[in-house]
């Protein structure tokens, strides 16, 4: 057979840590290459809280790069906003929530020896280090990176300098690579289920992969078909999104005109919308498979989340022109939307409160991933709740576009979302290197991340409920309305470096632990899924397991009464 | 450690791996080219001075049904190089897959004539908001043509030595790639009636 992979002989430095097929390896690719993005969006944003905070300053450190003031220029300030959200959104969060944690951890948890096409696998990472590097190129060309928002409206867009056509190229090369990234997770969870593994007895985690590869398949194309005419309107002079008539500068474009910027709109969030549930999705479930863990009970209403999570998946390809409510594009489409809307909330509160739920009762074990898990309930919550003004026509006409919303969607994602990947993180590492992530550590890093983070964001509903723009360059001093509230930037950007000091002891403690940490047992933290209970840690390098574990239950199976264990692994006869 | 049901299919999903993979890359081809008749749905209901009417009316129709044909019979001749590999006929199959490639060859070189004929009008992409979208769609489908044709030719020429070691593994890639030369016909036929008739 062709495809043989022998795992006996010893592979070459290149084939076995750079270019390598196995999903392991390629899991921590995507996982380190998306934490060192996670940084640098991190920074980015660190250098612009000094611009809001202090806008008349020059910046200590890095003032030499804006020029002989050393006060950043506003085009620099946009281009730090858009690249700001490019990186922490396509680089950062999703190639690590799917990218690392999902191909490390589909393939084990539904006891198969590889995902089922490993080259692809390969390429899909090498395609999104090459995005990535596109990325970084945009801030080296005249006019500086991409400064027309993360979302790229037109026609700005279309009439901004190079940075533009250089974020297109790169975000083809990253569609690219999560088109062949879902291709493979999914027949991955189709395919390669080991015997005996049903769907209901999928632990929550593979589910949720499942539903979010959906998204990524699906919802990226149009954002594709966007980028292309977007390329095709600044390389090729149409004009898709330019309007007839469009005076720039006091003069009238010379273009052959009829297009419209409300269609680029619509294409970006047809993806840009389900792609807040890739955020959200693996985090729920990382932090599922945490809290049934450290609970030691099974998770509360197993089947309604998976039902519910299925419901979010398809129902968030209907609600994307939400966002759009402020463009006049009708309030019959309006209304729609708002319903959808409203209706997609069922959902995430179903999974929450099942998860809250399965607190209940239980003799709760408070270690560094439990911590995260249990901070990011809350956060996700407040996130979620405060979407709700937003997503209802009427009282997003006030919000729109302010603080507020800046505040919303990165409770969502921040203490959201990324508390749940630093959870992950601690929850697996573990089983990835075999080493016990330090303790003490750990929690210094949990409770001064969870102070910052709120100090940042909190005070951002205060400001957009006073109605404050969130683009504006000075952060409010030179406007009458923003004066009220401007004294709250300096709280917030300081809150931001602490935030900034506080992943210190994380950073330490990953290379500390991994140099001389404790040993780990296979099974440490005595838990059901096969990745723990069948495979050793770190598992076999190209097969994981050493037989192909059968399954004989559900995933959650602690403290079943009368049995002789705390828990019962899936693989258990 | 071999991966499971890369040949042979999987008993309760009935498939083996690729067929899965390439349908689900095919959904996401779907929404890519969705993407694309939408733009145009929505320029066009938003096209006040009529260049979509008046635009559509400049191209050469007759080039373009037997370009349709064209294409129509390449999906024959593909199938039919797949139905050979299954009864074991390689002579025929090779055959037939030439065939295939010689067909898209035939498609290009008309779309060329065609081409270069609006380009010698002075009617470029930039022209009206019609001729974007014509451009474009028409476009990114002569990549996919392209795309396939390289691949169709790997396995013609390069890729054949595995008809001999591993015939059915060969057989089930000639099965993929016919899948997706099947999508390509299929946006070609969307394709004809809404850029040339309406």
């Amino acid at each position: 057979m062709s495809g043989h992979t022998d795992t006996h002989h010893e592979e070459s430095f290149w084939r076995k840590y750079i270019f390598s097929i196995d999903h392991k390896v390629i899991g921590l690719q995507y996982g380190i290459t998306a934490l060192i993005f996670l940084f640098f969006g991190f920074c980015l944003m660190m250098m612009m809280r000094w611009q809001l905070a202090y806008p008349e300053q020059a910046m200590p450190l890095l003032g030499w790069m804006f020029g002989e003031e050393g006060v950043m220029l506003p085009e620099m300030y946009n281009s730090l906003g858009a690249m700001h959200g490019t990186i922490m959104i396509f680089l950062g969060v999703v190639p690590l929530a799917v990218g690392a944690f999902g191909n490390y951890f589909v393939p084990l948890q539904i006891g198969a020896p590889d995902m089922a096409f490993p080259k692809l696998n390969m390429s899909s990472y090498w395609c999104y280090f090459a995005g990535g590097i596109v990325m970084m190129v945009g801030f080296f060309v005249p006019g500086g990176a991409a400064n027309s928002g993360w979302t790229s409206y037109p026609p700005l867009s279309d009439i901004a300098t190079t940075g533009q056509t250089v974020w297109l190229f790169g975000m083809v090369l990253l569609i690219t690579s999560s088109l062949l990234g879902s291709v493979n997770t999914i027949t991955t969870i189709i395919q390669l289920r080991a015997k005996g593994l049903t769907w209901m007895r999928l632990p929550f985690f593979v589910w949720t992969q499942f539903i979010t590869a959906f998204l990524l398949l699906l919802a990226f194309p149009p954002l594709e078909a966007a980028g292309v005419l977007q390329l095709m309107d600044r390389l090729v002079g149409t004009s898709f999104f330019l309007p007839s008539g469009l005076v720039v500068s006091g003069q009238i474009l010379e273009v052959s005109g009829g297009g419209s910027p409300l269609l680029w709109q619509h294409l970006f969030w047809f993806l840009a919308h389900p792609e807040v549930y890739v955020l959200i999705l693996p985090a729920m479930g990382i932090v599922a498979e945490i809290l049934a863990n450290n609970t030691r009970k099974p998770l509360w209403g197993y089947k309604s989340i998976v039902y519910a999570s299925s419901f979010l998946g398809f129902m968030s390809f209907v609600v994307w022109a939400h966002h759009m409510f402020m463009t006049g594009m009708g309030s019959t489409i309006s209304a729609f939307f708002q319903t959808t809307t409203m209706i997609i909330s069922i959902p995430s509160v179903v999974i929450l409160t099942a998860m809250f739920i399965s607190l209940w009762g239980g003799s709760i074990r408070y270690n560094t991933a439990m911590l995260f898990a249990l901070g990011f309930l809350p956060m996700f919550g407040i996130g979620g709740l405060t979407g709700l003004p937003l997503g209802i026509a009427a009282s997003d006409i006030h919000l729109h576009d302010t603080y507020y919303v800046i505040g919303h969607f990165h409770y969502v994602v921040a203490p959201g979302t990324i508390f749940a990947l630093f959870a992950g993180i601690y929850y697996w590492f573990p089983k990835m290197t075999g080493k016990l992530l330090n303790e003490r550590l750990g929690k210094i890093h949990f409770w001064t991340s969870m102070i910052f983070i709120n100090g940042i964001f909190m005070p951002m509903f205060i400001q957009g409920l006073a109605g404050i723009s969130r683009r504006l360059y000075d952060g409010g001093l030179t406007y009458a309305h923003a004066t009220d509230t401007f004294y709250l930037n300096e709280m917030m950007s300081t809150s931001a470096w602490l935030l900034g000091l506080a992943q210190i002891p994380f950073i330490v403690n990953l290379i500390i632990s991994l140099k001389s940490g404790e040993k780990a047992n296979d099974n440490h933290w005595e838990a059901t899924t096969l990745e723990w209970t069948d495979a050793p840690s770190p598992p076999l390098p190209h097969r994981n397991f050493e037989v192909i574990p059968e399954v004989h239950r559900g995933p959650y199976e602690y403290s079943v009464p009368g049995a002789k264990k705390g828990f019962i692994p899936q693989s258990e006869a | 450690m071999e991966i499971p049901y890369n040949v042979e299919e999987r008993p309760d999903t009935g498939m083996y791996n690729a067929k899965l993979g390439i349908w689900l890359f095919l959904a996401s081809e779907v929404m890519l080219f969705g993407g694309l008749f939408s733009a145009y749905v929505f320029l066009r209901m938003g096209d006040i001075t009529g260049t979509f009417a008046t635009g559509s009316s400049e191209l050469n129709v007759p080039m373009a049904t037997f370009n349709t044909l064209v294409l129509i019979s390449s999906s024959v001749t593909m199938i039919m190089s797949w139905v050979s590999l299954k009864l074991g006929e390689n002579k025929k199959f090779k055959t037939y897959l030439g065939s295939t490639i010689l067909l898209a060859g035939v498609f290009l070189v008309v779309k060329y004539f065609e081409y270069s004929a609006k380009f010698h009008h002075g009617i470029y992409p930039d022209t009206s908001t019609f001729f974007s979208i014509y451009f474009t769609l028409t476009g990114l489908h002569m990549v996919h043509i392209l795309g396939g044709m390289v691949v169709l030719f790997y396995f013609l020429v390069p890729g054949s030595k595995m008809m001999k070691t591993e015939p059915e593994r060969f057989t089930n890639r000639i099965e993929t790639v016919g899948l997706y030369w099947h999508f390509v016909d299929l946006v070609w036929i969307f394709l004809f009636p809404i850029l040339y008739l309406l």
